[in-house]
């Protein structure tokens, strides 16, 4: 058991495929929605609060050890774009095989034979922590910086944004997402006492519905 | 002087009447939420909720119930929009709506608008439990503010179970004090109307719709289960509700 | 090798060159090299030449998802089932090389979906010359240069260039269009390869893609053994 783990799971390049995920800013910046530093901020932060914080409790349960099974019927119900669940899906497989490959353990193998087209994202993510010995909050911290992360990262190469004011922006999202990271790992202890309609739900509709538009694109860069 | 808030009850139930028709032998409701039986088209029962005064203001709590048991065909909508209100009663306004849908039998729950006035703070909830067999129609439509107005803070959580299986659990809050980023190019972008409309039907398990776009802000979406969603942003209720009928017409 | 036997389920990581049932998977062939260079030109070659008598199948890798997939689908070298394209989120060397978990994906989802198979092309977005593919994704890799991206190019080496198991010299019929000194490109990059193979080749020309065919064969004769 350490806690540089969390360093090596958190790690942009662990290799689990979040390269090719834009969270959504390719469809934003699209749209013209996310054309500089300041909307990429509005559109991580809002990110944050519906999507990351529904991620991060979900890996902060699964990461307790609530079942897995029960955690991806709960993220497939509070992701009604199928091109998100999708990702999701791929994104989890993706990330079960590093897992696999970096903290092998028996539970982890049984999520992939429960899941051989993949769990939802976070769900891994919550198991991985648990195999790396490390805990709920590390669990939801990983989630939430990826459920920002992924945008910034994008939206460099997607506008060719200037990375000193990609990396500031996440740096003053910094304290939102502490306290965001406190309210996923407490809706998880309450979803493993009273089950995982205690999680959060919330949601950004554009996140849903441009999701959907992207993925109808003929020619495009990122997965999602 | 504190004024407490109002609470108001609206129950609704509806049976086979055993000629092919709908019975009510329960229509319970006064004040802000009275149901009133109208004409219906004789398979069918009719109700419109009608509000006697405005709300809900800050502090009341109204709860709908609306039961359609094995069989049955009920319609409901209500007369008018829902305007939240700022109160003098200390805390949110609460509206929990609570549906259920027994196999055979079909519900649509088609209210007016929801609007989120200046200084009001509302959350509703709608939970619809439905048996296997069971079909709904569902739309939700928030305004956020009157016209040229700031909107108040609005949450909503929409619930769908399906022979008890969680199919759609999704949450929405919006306004001044919701958490950052609501109106950002992530949630609205400056949309001022957010509507969603929700079609479960058996046959859906077998042969899904096909998602697809409806227009440049709204998607139609499969779930995963005997459901779609129809979720839609638009500049305008009138735009907005164009959008949802075009996504209703498509679900059949 | 057998990388992941101690545990059940499906194998965590695919350089296991063993399927779940024990038989030996297909052999992956990478296809990398600069934009242009006739990538795209030799894999739809190659399937024409190997589909008759190979089972094999093609993931793409372009810059824009499915240019490249839906130029091979109009040329109807394979089925559409055959053909898959990855997503590389504007880094194709990444894809190919620094996270390879989508690639690998690909390649499984086409092992279930119309395997068994005895070959897949993986074929890179194009690139620069420092790009090669991850020998946890492929056994073997192609890198692909034309004459008229300049005949310095073998000279100046990368890595590409430098430990491709297959060097391939395209597009020799334009040599003396846009004055490439073709005895020169083969010494540079014999210098720069030691032993290992150079094929300059044109596709418009009789023998076409065949000597990458028969070293496609030969590797895969190899892999079988």
């Amino acid at each position: 058991m350490t806690h540089a783990a969390l360093l090596v799971l958190a790690d942009g390049r662990f290799p689990a495929g979040g390269h090719a995920h834009s969270g959504g800013a390719e469809a934003a910046v699209k749209a013209g929605r996310i054309t500089c530093a300041a909307d990429l901020e509005d559109f991580c932060r809002g990110r944050l609060h519906t999507a990351g914080l529904v991620a991060g409790a979900l890996a902060a349960a699964a990461a307790l050890g609530l079942d897995p099974r029960e955690l991806d019927a709960a993220a497939d119900a509070r992701t009604p774009s199928p091109a998100l669940r999708l990702a999701a899906r791929r994104l989890g497989r993706q990330l079960l095989r590093a897992a696999r490959a970096s903290w092998p353990c028996a539970e982890l193998d049984e999520l992939a034979r429960w899941f051989p087209k993949g769990a939802h994202q976070p769900v891994v993510l919550g198991l991985t922590a648990r195999a790396a010995g490390l805990g709920a909050p590390d669990a939801a911290y990983c989630a939430l910086y990826e459920s920002v992360s992924g945008p910034a990262t994008a939206t460099v190469r997607l506008l060719s944004l200037d990375p000193f004011d990609a990396t500031g922006v996440l740096a003053r999202l910094a304290p939102e997402l502490d306290e965001v990271a406190r309210a996923a790992v407490e809706a998880a202890g309450a979803a493993a006492g009273e089950g995982p309609q205690a999680l959060p739900a919330a949601s950004g509709p554009l996140l849903e519905i441009m999701a959907e538009a992207h993925a109808a694109w003929p020619a495009r860069l990122f997965a999602s | 002087m504190t004024r407490t808030g109002v609470r108001a009850d609206a129950r609704i139930v509806a049976r086979a009447d055993g000629r092919g028709g709908t019975a009510l032998p329960v229509l319970d409701g006064s004040g802000p939420l009275a149901p009133r039986r109208t004409r219906g088209n004789g398979v069918e029962a009719r109700v419109v909720v009608v509000g006697a005064m405005s709300g809900p203001l800050g502090g009341d709590r109204f709860t709908l119930n609306a039961r359609v048991e094995e069989g049955a065909r009920l319609h409901l909508g209500s007369a008018a929009a829902t305007l939240a209100l700022p109160g003098q009663a200390p805390g949110e306004a609460r509206y929990d709506v609570r549906l259920d849908v027994a196999d055979g039998a079909e519900l649509h729950w088609l209210p007016e608008q929801l609007i989120s006035a200046t200084g009001s703070d509302l959350r509703v909830t709608t939970m619809a439990e439905l048996a296997a067999g069971a079909r709904l129609v569902l739309r939700e439509e928030q305004v956020l503010g009157r016209a040229g107005e700031r909107p108040g803070l609005l949450t909503t959580r929409l619930t769908l179970r399906v022979a008890g299986r969680t199919v759609l659990d999704q949450q929405l809050s919006c306004g001044p004090g919701a958490p950052g980023g609501w109106d950002g190019p992530a949630a609205l972008a400056g949309h001022r109307t957010v509507g969603q409309l929700l079609v479960v039907r058996p046959e859906f398990a077998e042969h899904p719709p096909a998602p697809r776009m409806l227009g440049d802000h709204a998607a139609l979406m499969p779930l995963p289960g005997p459901a779609a969603l129809v979720t839609a942003l638009a500049p305008d209720a009138l735009r907005l509700r164009r959008v949802l009928e075009e996504g209703r017409a498509l679900l059949g | 090798m057998h990388l992941d036997h101690t545990h059940h389920g499906p194998a965590a990581v695919s350089a296991d060159a063993h399927r779940p049932d024990g038989t030996r998977r297909a052999l992956r062939v990478g296809l990398g090299g600069p934009v242009g260079s006739g990538k795209t030109a030799t894999v739809a070659a190659l399937c024409r030449e190997l589909r008759d008598e190979l089972s094999l199948a093609v993931v793409t890798n372009d810059i824009y998802t499915r240019e490249d997939a839906e130029f091979l689908l109009r040329q109807a070298v394979l089925p559409p089932e055959r053909i898959t394209a990855v997503e590389t989120g504007a880094c194709p060397h990444t894809a190919i090389r620094d996270d390879i978990s989508a690639n690998l994906e690909a390649v499984e989802d086409l092992e279930d979906a119309v395997g068994p198979l005895d070959l897949i092309l993986v074929e890179s977005g194009g690139d620069n010359l420092t790009a090669t593919f991850s020998r946890g994704l492929v056994d073997a890799q192609i890198f692909v240069i034309d004459v008229a991206g300049g005949d310095d190019i073998p000279r100046k080496g990368g890595p590409g260039v430098t430990t491709a198991d297959l060097l391939i010299v395209n597009k020799t019929d334009l040599a003396p269009h846009v004055g490439s000194d073709l005895a020169r490109m083969a010494a540079d990059a014999k210098a720069q390869r030691a032993e290992l193979p150079v094929v300059l080749q044109s596709l418009r020309g009789e023998s076409g893609v065949a000597e990458v065919a028969a070293w496609v064969r030969a590797r895969l004769a190899a892999w079988t053994a």
